[in-house]
């Protein structure tokens, strides 16, 4: 029953994306004024290049690993193990590439089949065994990253072959690859969410898992499902870091990617605990991240230091989300006021 | 005790069992291993991710969780690597100093998860972020040190016979760990823990002070880990910003391992001295075998972790049914 | 009955409002040291905003609290329980995790420089037990007693807290008959120690059972403060609902006046079932629903019967006995299969298995028929308002506009859109448990016009509440539960007293 005197939640799709536009905005808006080189775009050997496509390329990790998240989020739970997961498809993918002569074509599918089954055993975890998601992923997390060390014997693995290359640094149509990718990702997750009944289950099972079984919901199915997806996403993502430096890296590939993911979707306006998504605030989260990242880069930031200001971002990203915090920044107008 | 009072006693149980096992195993396959220096080493050589542990458990009774505790290790390390090694100053005012920051970043991280009610694993996580770029930002590069208070405390050591003996930071961290669990069965804030974590609402009907024990909670997990990139300034010599990066996995796979509940209200800080001693001696084994690599330690805790969690799950199963009849 | 015993708290002219609701309206409450007071109302009515204003969980607006003699003002709960007052919540708020001993002690474990005397601690708290006539193993891990026996715990921890007024808030809706009888006798004895106890509650039963006193709100005013002895059930009845002694026995009449038409009503057999039962939840029992058949189900609370709609419907599926429906066999082992087969469930905890709460009203009333095509076939934009708009006219739903989240809903309103969900889906047998529990008297007027309704379609409908007159005014057939077992079946001309004499008698 709502408590009296609540604010009526579900804004629109468009009120959400407030707050990380706005944001995204304000960061354009400073590099307007402190760094225009920001903005420079140039076309060279027809290809489209300058500091906005370089954000794009690089986001374009976090933009995947954030799609998948976003549906695992919205179910109520969380996945830990994608940074694991990129850098054991990025192993498979070097060791199939360089061991076999199996083209590109058939070796991506692989990689992102693994990806898919990991993921399925993190969501069986999860709903067979009744796992908190947490945990089971951190399972995954911790032995996964041992797990492609195995793959590739603790050494770095390089290749040279051109369609696994293309893929993570590759043009198409002006311009990169990976931005192609991402667009397709999401896509596909647009029509597989909105454009079948599966968005309606996941949102439903995120806010009332019981009531949704009830009403004959494949709940069980849905958590497996995303689950899975979110594996497919680190895998691809996976493929696209090792393409970038055509070598796959297993002990540093992936760090530290599955706080971006989340990152991008609490900022992009997806709650923690579960409900209501948006894809397109997650892309955004992920673009307003990147866009950071590069900015204090071009500011001189050396790359280290940059998850410093990131995280001050997203927790005030989530202080403004929160309801305590508005109530708090509230009271304290009104005592100035006041005054 | 009736049965039902013992049962939360079963995962400490299985916890040194699966000690036993591993220790007695690795006895046999490697000449050696049964001796007063592995022991020893097992404290030594672990020190800091115990010191760690400890105060993870007290976060997870209390039914948060922190994330940030690796890079806290690593910028307490160089922040006091920076200060010994480049500015002079004497180790003992650095120590207290980095161990007062510790305390101020945890209690930070508790306000904000207190007051404006932003999930722990959210708050945490932008610490961990939050402290290894500060951590890169003092310096780069690893930072070695040389003054003769660290020399003099590296070289103490309590004797066990044969060349086994435990160096001081062996000793703090069961100082640490005697201090911890004492506290937990013997304090009202040691208990406070315990009910905040097994249901926070009920606790504050309860008249319980909920709120300052859960800030308390992150603050002292801070000082922990202060405490504990202070210990790896002595064991390695050094501070470096990109040490400690997994070690609040490590932490907490060991605070699960010796039978704590990730919900909270549930665990003993006596398991997590066994679950340390348990990555410890894997981690050793590997060692004595010199062909397996080091990723199959992270294989194996994955492996013992989802082993554990099952066992709490098949216990917490029976119990339920019990209940019914 | 003795002399008046002396007055212990008064409260006068309690007012408290939220944003958008007027909750206490300038009630007064008088409570005597050795009485049982029960405070009751139906939902809404305010009873539990002020027993939060008593024990300091949220100050009043208006109106002063006298506690023996003094003025007080309680400005959080540990407040309260220092001056004498402390309350038990139907959510028992203990620690299940921590052992009984510590819950009972906890925030005052003893000490010897800080450190906690664990002896002496379990002895205070096997002494506390004591006082309600308790022999517990304290060492035990609270979760792992039963319910009763944590109420019992919390009670002892009041106790041991010198408590001097006790407030109940809810007691009895977990428990069984024996349980409620144990607790009574633990009451009784404390009023004669001379303790002031306040019990909120719904059962009627109760309320004549134990209280000497009790107090009636009625959407945040009072209704008066009344004697038991002196207040006939029926009375009792009416100033509750706030409608006049005839009107109510005037509604006894319906059973009678329809009872033709509904015997003769029913078409062939839809559901049957035989020897069904769970381990640990329901004895193998016979219940068939014909088609065009409303049946009821009735029993005291803990006497099975939503656990035999969750055992129909495939939650918690059967382990004993055979289901037909249509005359073939099934085996119903989840809620897709019961839906497929044409089932539908309204569950009694619209919170926990009902709403969705933000979604919106338009997607959890197409909720199940979604599931039921599966995710591919989505329904489309128009069809879904089509059938939502249909409902919204149908069941008079009040709701701004189909895309507000349905948690904005009053209770009445949801539990109509989750009709809605139902109905949506075209069953042929809908159980509909607590329908009308929380919900204004206007909205249960609708829903038991509904259930009418739908039994004049064809549906058959298995009817589970607690409240005996609704329920007999409502089915054309009742089945009787009992320790979770049926004990008899109702059928032709029967009241609420045969139903009630039904369930009273020793089991054969």
């Amino acid at each position: 029953m709502s408590e009296p005197g609540q604010k009526p939640r579900g804004a629109s799709v468009g009120a959400r994306l407030r707050w990380p536009a706005l944001s995204l905005a304000a960061l354009l808006l400073f590099n307007w004024f402190f760094s225009p080189t920001f903005f420079h775009l140039e076309i060279k050997g027809g290809y489209l290049y300058g500091t906005i496509v370089d954000v794009l390329n690089q986001g374009s990790k976090a933009m995947l690993l954030s799609l998948g998240m976003t549906l695992v989020i919205a179910t109520g739970g969380v996945d830990l193990s994608v940074g694991s997961v990129m850098a054991i498809a990025g192993a498979a993918g070097a060791l199939l590439v360089t061991r076999t002569h199996l083209p590109f074509g058939v070796i991506a599918p692989i990689c992102l089949g693994a990806g898919g089954a990991l993921g399925v055993a993190n969501g069986l975890l999860i709903t067979a065994l009744r796992m908190q998601p947490i945990i089971a992923t951190l399972i995954l997390m911790v032995a996964g990253r041992g797990l492609a060390m195995l793959l590739t014997g603790g050494q770095i693995i390089t290749f040279e072959q051109p369609s696994f290359v293309f893929f993570g640094n590759g043009h198409f149509l002006g311009l990169p690859f990976t931005t192609t990718v991402v667009a397709l990702a999401f896509a596909l997750t647009l029509w597989l969410t909105r454009g079948t009944a599966l968005g309606l289950f996941l949102e439903a099972t995120g806010d009332n898992e019981t009531a949704s079984r009830f009403c004959g919901a494949p709940t069980a199915f849905i958590k497996t499902l995303v689950y899975g997806f979110s594996g497919v996403c680190a895998a691809t993502a996976g493929l696209i870091a090792t393409a970038n430096i055509k070598a796959a890296d297993s002990s540093r590939a992936g760090e530290m990617m599955e706080l971006d993911a989340i990152f991008a979707v609490i900022v992009g306006g997806t709650a923690l605990t579960g409900g209501r998504f948006t894809l397109a605030g997650s892309i955004l989260g992920a673009l307003l991240i990147q866009t950071l990242t590069t900015t204090l880069y071009n500011l001189g930031l050396p790359p280290a230091i940059a998850p410093a200001p990131k995280a001050v971002v997203v927790v005030a990203a989530c202080l403004l989300q929160s309801a305590k915090f508005r109530e708090w920044t509230r009271g304290l107008v009104g005592r100035k006021a006041a005054a | 005790m009736s049965l039902p009072a013992r049962r939360k006693f079963i995962p400490l149980l299985a916890t040194a069992l699966a000690l036993a096992a591993l220790f007695t195993t690795a006895s046999l396959l490697y000449p050696g291993f049964c001796s007063r220096l592995v022991v020893a080493n097992l404290f030594a050589d672990n020190a800091a991710l115990g010191i760690s542990a400890v105060g993870m458990t007290y976060v997870i009774i209390s039914g948060g969780i922190d994330l940030s505790v690796g890079s806290v290790v690593a910028a307490t390390s160089i922040v006091a690597a920076t200060l010994i090694g480049r500015h002079g100053w004497h180790p003992v005012p650095v120590i207290a100093l980095s161990l007062l920051l510790g305390l101020l970043f945890g209690l930070g991280q508790g306000l904000l998860i207190q007051r404006f009610e932003l999930p722990a694993f959210l708050v945490t996580l932008g610490g961990m972020f939050f402290a290894r770029g500060l951590a890169f930002a003092v310096t780069p590069e690893s930072a070695g040190i040389n003054h003769p208070f660290y020399d003099w405390v590296q070289a103490l050591r309590l004797p066990l016979g044969g060349r086994a003996g435990l160096p001081a930071t062996a000793l703090l961290f069961l100082a640490v760990f005697v201090v911890a669990a004492a506290a937990s069965h013997l304090t009202s804030f040691g208990r406070n823990v315990y009910a905040l974590g097994g249901g926070a609402d009920s606790a504050r009907l309860m008249g319980l002070p909920v709120a300052a024990t859960r800030v308390a909670v992150y603050g002292l997990n801070g000082f922990a880990s202060a405490l504990a990139g202070v210990v790896a300034t002595f064991y390695t010599g050094s501070g470096n910003p990109a040490m400690g990066a997994g070690l609040e996995l490590d932490a907490i796979a060991a605070v699960v391992i010796g039978g704590a509940l990730l919900t909270g209200g549930v665990g003993f800080v006596e398991g997590t001295l066994l679950g340390v001693l348990i990555f410890g001696t894997i981690q050793s084994a590997l060692v004595f075998d010199g062909r397996l690599n080091s990723w199959w330690l992270r294989i194996a805790i994955g492996l013992l972790l989802l082993l554990f969690i099952l066992l709490q799950k098949w216990i917490s199963g029976r119990a339920g049914a019990a209940r019914a009849e | 009955m003795n002399e008046s015993p002396r007055e212990l708290l008064r409260a006068r002219g309690i007012e408290k409002s939220f944003p958008g609701a007027r909750a206490l309206d300038g009630v007064d409450l008088t409570l005597r040291a050795g009485e049982i007071h029960a405070l009751m109302g139906e939902n809404g009515a305010g009873k539990s905003t002020l027993i939060k204003i008593l024990t300091g969980v949220y100050p009043p607006d208006g109106g002063v609290i006298e506690f023996a003699g003094q003025p007080i003002s309680p400005r959080s709960p540990r407040g309260a329980e220092e001056l004498g007052l402390s309350t038990v919540y139907q959510e028992i708020n203990l620690i299940p995790t921590l052992s009984i001993a510590e819950n009972i002690m906890l925030g005052r474990q003893p000490k010897r420089f800080g450190v906690i005397q664990w002896p002496a601690l379990r002895r205070q708290a096997a002494r506390a037990l004591e006082r309600l006539g308790l022999q517990l193993d304290v060492k035990r891990e609270l979760g792992s007693v039963s319910i009763a026996l944590q109420q019992m715990v919390a009670i002892a921890r009041a106790l041991d807290l010198q408590v001097k007024l006790l407030i109940l808030d809810e007691p009895t809706s977990s428990l069984d008959e024996q349980e409620c009888a144990a607790l009574f006798a633990v009451l009784k004895r404390l009023r004669g120690e001379g303790l002031a106890i306040l019990f909120v509650t719904h059962f009627l039963d109760q309320v004549y059972a134990v209280a000497d006193r009790i107090t009636v709100l009625r959407n945040g005013a009072l209704v008066g403060e009344y004697e038991t002895a002196r207040l006939p059930r029926l009375e009792l009845i009416g100033k509750m609902l706030g409608r006049p002694v005839e009107a109510v026995s005037a509604a006894r009449k319906r059973p009678d006046a329809v009872a033709g038409e509904r015997g003769t009503a029913a078409g062939p057999t839809f559901l049957e079932a035989t020897g069904l039962g769970r381990r640990g939840a329901i004895h193998p029992l016979d219940l068939a629903v014909g088609t065009g058949e409303v049946v009821g189900l009735a029993g005291l609370l803990g006497s099975g019967r939503t656990e035999t709609a969750r055992m129909l419907f495939g939650i918690d599926p059967a382990d004993a006995g055979q289901t037909r429906v249509d005359g073939r066999t099934v085996r119903l082992r989840s809620p897709r299969e019961a839906i497929r087969h044409g089932f539908g469930f309204c569950s009694e905890d619209r919170k926990t298995e009902g709403i969705a709460p933000n979604l919106s009203v338009r997607e959890n009333i197409i909720l199940a028929a979604q599931a039921s095509r599966g995710p591919w076939r989505r329904l489309g934009r128009t069809e879904q308002m089509q059938i939502v708009e249909h409902y919204i006219r149908a069941l008079n739903i009040k709701t701004p506009s189909p895309e507000t989240p349905i948690r904005n809903l009053s209770g009445g309103n949801q539990q109509k859109a989750l009709l809605a969900r139902w109905l949506a889906l075209q069953p042929r047998l809908i159980i509909l448990d607590e329908p009308t529990r929380g919900i204004d008297v206007g909205a249960k007027a609708d829903v038991e016009r509904l259930v009418d309704s739908l039994r004049e379609r064809g549906l058959a409908v298995l009817f589970i509440s607690s409240e005996l007159e609704e329920l007999t005014r409502v089915s054309g057939r009742v089945i009787v539960l009992r320790d979770r077992r049926k004990v008899g079946e109702l059928t032709g001309d029967f009241d609420e007293n045969r139903v009630m004499r039904m369930i009273a008698q020793p089991h054969e």
